[in-house]
């Protein structure tokens, strides 16, 4: 397992594609924190709205760590190198939360710098931190079921941005407030706010950061089956 | 030559022919859906009964037309002249503790004459007023606008020569001052003209939290009184666009008009002007072009990326030295596929997905048929740019991951994030001006129009830019996109 775990290590450093990643993060975050820092009717949500564009990025990040290996074919000599292919993925799914934590944590802390300090602020920030890792363990669980880049990041995209809109269309409304209580788009909204209050919020900051591991948690662990059963 | 290879690559993968497709079907399939999820009802008097049809102007579009009118018969060439003022009224429950009726207008409750095609709401017309707060102005077509000198009191002359319209104002009665003439076209020999006042509902306006504006509607109605009207007498009063039901604000302030001393007063209540309260716009059926263009995206990234992963691009190029033909060829390719996808999807989800809305007796706008062109064509266009921007994203940035990214942030995101956030209206205004998303503005059909006192931002789904000249942004883009990845082939082919 540390075997595995310093081999990914090495695989990320020198490759090219992540370490812009949690930079691009940052900038996403901050420049939007700090453009946008204006009088608004809830200042912390406006602040972290950088937070609903970067996640794309780190979505990208964790499609890429598996989807890019299977691109290029590096995916058979990484199950010749560790062949109990879970470590593998746990291996990927550790070194992700490394490195999207501090980044993350770095940015969103930028971007709400200024603002009144309290009790909201804080588990806005945090949450936001926990939200993008989750994001990221998302897009990989989905490369490692669907493989292809650029369809994962398609599908996390979908999942990320478009799910409520289309809920919106569902013909039964006692579905599409269930449902739509289940999307990340909506968990984001919740955990990014500081109005605390069930009247204007569909999920509690709780329950939301519930749903999001849940959509993480499902999407690895069917990446982790599939990955398991199938032929590289 | 290089247009035929390019089209058998494309055709060839699977996988892209089946992005293409689950694109026309993820918008075939969200505007159904969308088109069995809405339903509507209306009250008349105190039972539920389907919801009427807003009336249709001379070109097809909902209107809003209610408001009293005081008028004769003119034949021929003639003109109106009073002086109008006294505008006065009542508010129901005003911000900000909405606990009382006070007396006063909102700012664009109207009073002045018109020339109007007839008594049947939708009818031509053309009109001169003072309003509320908004100064006098004319307006004739439910859309035209103008604004001639401050003030809540006025002369006012409107003349008849022709098809066309002219209105006066003036302070005394002596000295004239022209606002501007106006073109009715197809207006009959004999028309009605006289004297009209209306007033819309007040709204309370608040911000939502979750983006947009939440609208409160409140009944208010405004009285004027008209003096030294010339010609004098034969008047006739027609409640135009008034359901026959009165609410209990109506029986307590009925609309009609009274005469004392060569003074008619007049009372109304009502908007003349484009609907887009009281019904479905058309382009909600097409709502699922935001889905329906995440597969296209991916298909047309994996365009531009997939022949340098798999140096492929080195046999293309060896049998093709140009590379300018060369990435025109696959621009075109996907933006010709893109486009057949759009027709596609258009042509089904429009006419099915209006079909079903009536079924379920639901009320659709009525929009001109150039506009409806418009919609269909453009919605087509905007994924055909769209394919040919993520192809030219692609091939420039040559992976694909990035190059998906990249296209649904400049192109999806800016329309999501203006319309559901807590975005400042000014910040959602200007992405939707600079960034790809603005082509969404080519499936608006109601257009913002100052005159009308409901919120239309950004953030209200009305766009910024003109529907064309979005669509014109997105093209830009696609264009520098392709041009780019041109200029980055011919400099490094592999």
């Amino acid at each position: 397992m540390r075997a595995a775990w310093r081999a990914e290590w090495a695989k990320l450093l020198t490759g090219r594609a992540a370490p812009a990643v949690p930079l691009g993060l940052a900038v996403l975050l901050t420049a939007g924190g700090v453009a946008l820092g204006r009088d608004s009717v809830d200042p912390v949500q406006l602040r972290l709205l950088g937070v609903r564009l970067g996640q794309a990025a780190v979505a990208a990040a964790g499609v890429q760590l598996l989807a890019g290996e299977y691109g290029s074919g590096l995916i058979r000599t990484s199950l010749l190198a560790v062949p109990r292919r879970l470590d593998l993925l746990a291996a990927k799914a550790a070194l992700l939360t490394a490195f999207v934590a501090p980044a993350a944590g770095l940015a969103v802390g930028v971007a709400v710098i200024g603002l009144p300090p309290g009790g909201a602020l804080a588990r806005a920030a945090v949450a936001s931190v926990v939200y993008l890792i989750l994001v990221g363990l998302l897009g990989l669980g989905v490369a490692a079921v669907v493989r292809n880049s650029a369809t994962a990041v398609g599908i996390v995209l979908a999942l990320l941005y478009l799910m409520p809109m289309v809920l919106r269309m569902l013909p039964d409304p006692d579905w599409q407030r269930v449902l739509y209580r289940l999307t990340p788009a909506t968990a984001v909204q919740a955990l990014t706010t500081s109005t605390a209050g069930p009247v204007a919020l569909p999920l509690s900051p709780a329950a939301a950061l519930g749903v999001v591991a849940a959509w993480a948690a499902g999407a690895l662990a069917l990446g982790a089956f599939v990955l398991h059963r199938r032929d590289a | 030559m290089i247009w035929r290879a390019e089209w058998l690559k494309f055709r060839t993968v699977r996988g892209w022919m089946f992005g293409a497709a689950a694109a026309v079907l993820i918008v075939v399939a969200l505007g159904v859906l969308a088109a069995t999820s809405v339903t509507m009802s209306c009250m008349d008097g105190t039972h539920e009964v389907d919801c009427p049809a807003p009336p249709t102007d001379s070109a097809g579009r909902s209107v809003a037309d209610k408001f009293t009118f005081v008028h004769r018969a003119l034949d021929g060439d003639g003109s109106i002249t009073a002086r109008v003022g006294g505008l006065d009224g009542t508010i129901t429950y005003p911000p900000p503790d909405h606990d009382e009726i006070v007396r006063g207008v909102v700012p664009w409750a109207k009073a002045g004459l018109m020339v109007k095609d007839g008594t049947e709401p939708g009818a031509d017309y053309a009109a001169v007023m003072v309003t509320g707060s908004h100064g006098v102005r004319m307006q004739s077509g439910f859309t035209r606008d103008r604004a001639a000198v401050p003030g809540r009191e006025a002369w006012l002359r409107l003349t008849r020569q022709g098809d066309e319209i002219t209105g006066d104002v003036s302070a005394d009665g002596a000295a004239w001052q022209r606002i501007e003439t106006v073109r009715l076209d197809g207006l009959p020999a004999t028309v009605q003209i006289g004297l009209f006042v209306t007033s819309p509902n007040g709204m309370t306006v608040e911000e939502n939290p979750q983006g947009g504006h939440a609208v409160a509607a409140r009944w208010t109605q405004a009285t004027a009184q008209f003096s030294q009207v010339s010609p004098a007498g034969g008047w006739t009063e027609s409640l135009v666009g008034y359901s026959d039901y009165r609410t209990t604000w109506e029986q307590a302030h009925p609309p009609g008009h009274t005469e004392t001393g060569g003074v008619i007063t007049v009372a109304g209540a009502g908007e003349i002007g484009i609907d887009s309260e009281n019904g479905l716009a058309v382009e909600r059926v097409l709502t699922g072009v935001f889905a329906g263009l995440l597969p296209l995206i991916v298909v047309a990234v994996l365009c531009g990326t997939a022949e340098f992963r798999h140096r492929m691009i080195r046999t293309t190029l060896a049998a093709m030295p140009r590379p300018v033909r060369v990435s025109v060829a696959k621009a075109g390719v996907v933006g010709v596929v893109s486009l057949l996808a759009g027709l596609v999807a258009v042509a089904v989800t429009l006419p099915v997905a209006s079909r079903m809305l009536r079924a379920n007796a639901v009320v659709v706008l009525a929009v001109s048929w150039p506009t409806m062109l418009r919609i269909a064509l453009g919605t087509a266009l905007l994924l055909s740019l769209a394919g040919v921007l993520a192809y030219g994203v692609g091939a420039l940035l040559r992976r694909a991951v990035p190059a998906v990214v990249a296209v649904t942030a400049l192109l999806l995101a800016p329309p999501i994030l203006a319309v559901t956030s807590v975005l400042p209206p000014d910040v959602g205004t200007w992405l939707l001006r600079l960034t790809p998303g603005a082509a969404f503005a080519i499936q608006q059909s109601v257009a913002a129009y100052p005159q009308l006192s409901r919120p239309q931002t950004v953030a209200d789904g009305y766009f910024p830019l003109p529907p064309w000249a979005g669509l014109a942004v997105l093209a830009l883009w696609a264009l520098a996109a392709v041009a780019a990845a041109t200029w980055r082939l011919r400099r490094s082919p592999a």
